[in-house]
């Protein structure tokens, strides 16, 4: 697939990829495809392979875990304009958690494997792409915290420790 | 192992009683709950207690393989299945620990020292302690779930020059929700165990670890391709503790989980806990995990 | 041995640098320095500025949480092995949790502005950190949400 100057474009005004270069945003979207979900459509299975991940366009989606017999455990809830996808990036590489569309979404997938042959002896396109997920994983990171602290306050952890 | 499928096959190998033996236990009726008196209760948790049981005619305790469970009727309540936990070589007193969460096991809270209660059973698959002779056993316990391992954990210890590395890994969610703290903090001390407990969240004054289970494991301490895994917990806890010993090199087929599910009869009759092809009351509930794990992730629809 | 050598031998030694290249590590012993807290003491408080990150060789250290009115919760323990720290990659560039020693820990020190500036100019070595740096954060982040889930199940306080 030779680059796609619309999903290029498309790249560029998404949040995850504010302030890189549309050469490197070209290079990029020969890796990506442009995806819909309807509404309840599971994007991807705990468990399953983590081969691509996700921009939100439009839309919402569910990341929880099921467990039998009961509702699935909510672990975060992502929207328009926010990244999908972390696992690809950490061993064994295969996604954590179930992911459903709570509403009809469209996103641009990337594909791993291609764009690990765009980065692998490319330092600074490789360093570009990770950089844009730290201040991801920190504030999703941030917002756990603050879920553990209200949680904290309403179940009266502070009892002595015997 | 107890097998329904050969009724002259021993309960377990602490015994050479079989299901026809101990017929006449059950009076040739395996539905029908034999009387046993508390002559203790002790309070382990906020929520999680231990009856320790005779039967009330005077007569024996059955013997038990570590891992099998009895369905505890409470009168005017109902039954549930729950783990033994107590020492597969002293069985004259049997030990179940319990965690109130519904009607029946709330019932069973409520009574008291001399009061009776109803005991169907053993049932159920023993832990492969005799096939995890000569290897290392790495031992994944979260919540609960140390209950229905410490029986394995009691013969491990007592025939301890069977085995090699033995490590005992637990979680808990908070310091005061730790199961059998003192006795964990006495194995602790042993030289020749490793053991190492972590909590999901605590206040500055607990003085441990605090993380998921799963890091314990990054401690190492066993030999990935001569250990059997025994990992008991909630269903959660039990898929991300076998993904870490994949991770450290563990395969399945030497994985061994302990399954829960909604159990009636017991005997492998009534469909109520079937998984698959297989009843968890009689095929389980402790199940090599590569037999189980396409059906492990089943959702329901 | 003199310090320097020292100090290039434990960053070889600990798992985050051990399978860089010896010229990206001797870059590192640059902005390194071996430091040593003793038990209660503080590494770092909540919204201080965050301009480095630890290598923890021996120790405990507890990250807390402040809440009013209340006892400071421990959201995570880290241990011999582990790296203390990562705010310094991020804006605003300010711890967010406390850092206190439970144990006597020897740590060392990597200042953040320093390599700042050798990384600037060196793609490879911002590479080598990112690339090691994210799986931690994601491991951290996931193991977050599963102590938060409480797989346990919430335990029905009783008298």
């Amino acid at each position: 697939m030779g680059p796609n100057e619309e999903l290029g474009r498309l790249l560029g005004e998404h949040r995850f990829f504010e302030g890189m270069n549309s050469g490197s945003c070209d290079r990029l979207s020969e890796c990506a495809t442009l995806e819909q979900f309807k509404t309840g459509q599971y994007i991807f299975r705990e468990g399953s392979a983590a081969d691509r991940f996700y921009l939100i366009r439009h839309g919402s989606v569910v990341l929880e875990i099921h467990v039998p017999g009961r509702d699935p455990i909510v672990v975060d809830t992502l929207q328009a304009g926010e990244v999908l996808g972390l696992s690809w990036l950490v061993s064994p590489y295969r996604w954590a958690y179930d992911a459903r569309a709570d509403q009809a979404t469209e996103a641009i997938s990337l594909e791993v494997t291609c764009l690990r042959s765009k980065y692998d002896n490319d330092p600074a396109l490789a360093s570009e792409l990770f950089k844009r997920y730290i201040p991801v994983m920190a504030d999703r990171l941030a917002a756990t915290r603050r879920r553990i602290i209200d949680k904290a306050k309403e179940s009266r952890l502070t009892r002595e420790v015997k | 192992m107890a097998s329904l499928a050969d009724p002259s096959a021993p309960l377990s190998e602490y015994t050479s009683l079989s299901r026809q033996d101990t017929g006449d236990f059950f009076g040739a009726e395996p539905m029908l709950p034999v009387p046993y008196r508390i002559h203790k209760r002790r309070q382990e948790l906020s929520d999680t207690f231990t009856l320790e049981l005779t039967p009330a005619d005077g007569s024996h305790s059955l013997p038990f393989g570590p891992g099998q469970f009895n369905m505890l009727y409470a009168f005017g309540a109902g039954e549930v299945p729950v783990s033994i936990s107590g020492n597969p070589a002293n069985p004259a007193t049997l030990i179940h620990t319990i965690r109130a969460v519904g009607p029946v096991t709330e019932a069973l809270w409520d009574l008291k020292s001399g009061d009776v209660l109803g005991v169907r059973g053993p049932f159920g698959t023993d832990w492969p302690v005799a096939e995890a002779e000569g290897s290392d056993v790495v031992i994944v316990a979260g919540g609960i779930g140390l209950a229905p391992l410490r029986p394995a954990i009691y013969h491990v210890l007592n025939q301890r020059e069977k085995y090699g590395d033995v490590c005992i890994y637990y979680g808990a969610r908070t310091p005061e929700d730790i199961l059998y703290r003192a006795e964990l903090e006495k194995w602790r001390g042993q030289f020749d165990l490793t053991v190492d407990v972590t909590v999901d969240r605590a206040t500055g004054k607990w003085a441990g670890k605090v993380g998921v289970v799963t890091r314990l494991l990054a401690r190492g301490g066993f030999d990935p391709l001569q250990t059997i895994a025994l990992v008991c917990g909630p269903e959660i806890m039990m898929r991300y503790a076998i993904k870490s010993l994949n991770q450290h090199g563990v395969a399945n087929d030497r994985i061994y989980v302990s399954m829960e599910r909604n159990m009636k009869c017991a005997i492998g009759f009534c469909g109520h806990c079937q998984l698959g092809p297989y009843f968890i009351c009689k095929d389980g509930p402790v199940f090599r995990f590569d037999r189980i794990e396409p059906l492990f992730e089943i959702r329901q629809l | 041995m003199d310090q320097r050598e020292e100090l290039e031998r434990l960053l070889c030694e600990h798992p985050f640098f051990r399978s860089m290249s010896p010229e990206l590590q001797r870059e590192i012993a640059d902005c390194a320095r071996s430091e040593r807290y003793n038990a209660g003491e503080y590494i770092h408080r909540e919204g201080e500025p965050a301009d480095r990150f630890y290598l923890i060789r021996h120790g405990s250290v507890a990250q807390e949480l402040r809440i009013p009115e209340q006892e400071s919760i421990i959201i995570q323990t880290l241990h011999e092995g582990d790296i203390l720290g990562w705010s310094w990659l991020v804006p605003p560039y300010r711890w967010t949790a406390d850092a206190r020693v439970m144990q006597l820990t020897r740590l060392i020190a990597l200042d953040a502005r320093c390599l700042r500036g050798k990384y600037a100019d060196d793609p490879q070595l911002a590479y080598e950190l990112l690339k090691r740096f994210i799986p931690i954060i994601a491991n951290r982040l996931e193991a977050s949400r599963l102590q938060l889930i409480d797989v346990y199940g919430e335990p029905r306080h009783r008298k």
